[in-house]
């Protein structure tokens, strides 16, 4: 996990086409400029970034789901519930499963384990668009950079 | 005035904060209604979620922005309610 850059999914464990899951594992930063404001000597990860790790996972699941044909851009967070601390140094699971295929949009659910704890869980949809010029080619880097497969990946 | 409707109406009163009581047959989304296509990826979840069916909203916004097709007839809430029915007849077909 880079908090200050967004990279919040270390590596994708499982990517499971037939049930439309993906699994993915990060790890939380011993240090990071997030934690000298949230909190100043109490660090926890904030919960918009629990839930943007929640996002990517689903992001990356659409994306893997779709082929790469459109950009996943997060319109709607229902129920999100953030359940325990999270601290430095936490290793995270990160599960996201694709609830809806709509026309224009897709709808996940996706949860935070650690330690076998329940840490997070939402409620996500997103509108899918046409990637924005020179977005497709970044995104499968960063979907490589996780071992997410990409077909056209030479 | 059909179940349909009612359950449409009702979707787009909670779910785009409209009084239930402004929302007719004649009713236009967008143009009376001011419900943008953001609010209505919302409603078409709803919509998806309530009836079992898949609206094809993008198909739709390319045929009126290709001037294919008037946006009356998807937008106005009695038409959106018939398609609605057409494709849950299709589905269970």
């Amino acid at each position: 996990m880079r908090l200050e850059y967004f990279e919040m999914i270390d590596r994708v464990a499982e990517l499971d086409r037939a049930a439309r899951r993906l699994a993915a594992r990060s790890t939380v930063p011993d240090s990071s400029p997030v934690f000298e404001g949230h909190f100043p000597d109490h660090p926890l990860v904030p919960g918009v970034l629990l839930t943007e790790t929640m996002a990517q996972a689903s992001g990356y699941l659409i994306l893997a789901l779709t082929d790469y044909v459109a950009m996943p851009f997060l319109m709607a967070v229902d129920k999100a519930r953030f359940r325990d601390f999270v601290a430095p140094g936490a290793a995270l699971e990160i599960d996201a499963r694709l609830e809806h295929e709509g026309s224009g949009y897709m709808a996940t659910k996706a949860s935070i384990t650690s330690g076998g704890k329940r840490i997070a869980d939402a409620e996500l949809r997103f509108r899918t668009m046409p990637f924005p010029p020179g977005l497709s080619a970044r995104m499968k880097g960063q979907a490589r950079r996780i071992g997410l497969p990409v077909e056209d990946a030479a | 005035m059909s179940s349909t409707f009612e359950t449409v109406a009702g979707i787009i009163s909670e779910t785009a904060d409209i009084p239930r009581e402004s929302i007719t047959p004649e009713s236009h989304a967008i143009d009376d209604l001011g419900i943008d296509s953001l609010a209505f990826l919302d409603i078409a979840f709803a919509i998806d979620k309530a009836f079992g069916i898949k609206l094809p909203l993008e198909q739709w916004t390319q045929e009126v922005n290709e001037g294919k097709t008037p946006a009356e007839e998807y937008f106005v809430i009695h038409n959106l309610v018939s398609r609605i029915d057409a494709l849950v007849a299709a589905k269970n077909s």
